[in-house]
């Protein structure tokens, strides 16, 4: 399932659109960079809260497909730049990360 | 004769914000000379939580990227003030870092554990109140 069809899907409100045609797979929540570069898989959807910029750094070093900041988390504007530079996928939504974990094993096969 | 392909970069020990520059160049680089993704993975992440340590820890340092037929070499070196104990560091969850730097997410102890688990091989030399040079190899 492409990232596009997932954010419609969750009604997930856009911050910044790199690519979203990529395909996710797989599910990573975790707020503490390094615990993320040590567990999550390329291509996954990552859940967090945690908002500063070495968030993109991250994303893009791991390749996961798409960033999902819970709990109506958004990013400066700064950080937001730096994202769409590196085309990164990020959206936001109201749910925790509970409720958005739930929602996207549902969207598994 | 195995001539390597070399990077090198400085890394700002003044921008917190700005590390990982050196990392995600590196990934374009090994991209343009058709390196394997996982491999590409392993060294970018490796270096990332490398150049973390140095501005966390060292006030910035230098990162040295050399590329052979069949291994990568990352080394890192900084003058900063060594690592104490370095058992105790390389022991998930153990981190001196302060607490700012926990509040941007790092500090989890994971740093130096994760630099090993992506790398083949791995050397810490480091003298309490001059510096650590970190040598990683990632076999191709």
């Amino acid at each position: 399932m492409t990232v596009g069809e997932m954010a419609k899907t969750l009604q997930l409100t856009p911050i910044t659109v790199g690519d979203e045609s990529r395909t996710w797979s797989g599910v990573y929540i975790g707020d503490l960079l390094s615990w993320v570069m040590g567990r999550a898989a390329c291509d996954n959807a990552w859940i967090t809260i945690m908002s500063n910029v070495n968030i993109v750094a991250v994303a893009t070093l791991v390749d996961v497909a798409v960033i999902i900041l819970a709990e109506g988390v958004t990013l400066e504007e700064s950080v937001r730049n730096t994202a769409a530079a590196k085309g990164v996928n990020i959206y936001t939504s109201e749910k925790t990360a509970y409720e958005l974990a739930k929602e996207l094993a549902g969207l598994q096969p | 004769m195995d001539e390597a392909v070399k990077f090198h970069f400085v890394v700002d020990g003044n921008d917190f914000t700005s590390a990982g520059q050196a990392s995600v160049q590196i990934k374009k680089n090994l991209r343009q000379l058709g390196i394997a993704p996982e491999i590409i993975r392993k060294v970018s992440i490796a270096m990332y939580e490398g150049e973390i340590n140095m501005v966390i820890h060292a006030g910035g340092g230098e990162a040295d990227v050399l590329i052979y037929e069949n291994r990568i070499e990352i080394i890192l070196t900084d003058n900063g003030p060594g690592i104490a104990n370095i058992d105790l560091a390389m022991q998930e969850g153990f981190s001196t870092a302060p607490d700012n730097i926990r509040s941007l997410g790092f500090g989890a102890g994971m740093g130096l554990p994760n630099m090993k688990r992506y790398t083949d091989a791995m050397q810490i030399d480091s003298t309490f109140g001059k510096g650590t040079r970190i040598s990683m190899t990632v076999n191709l």
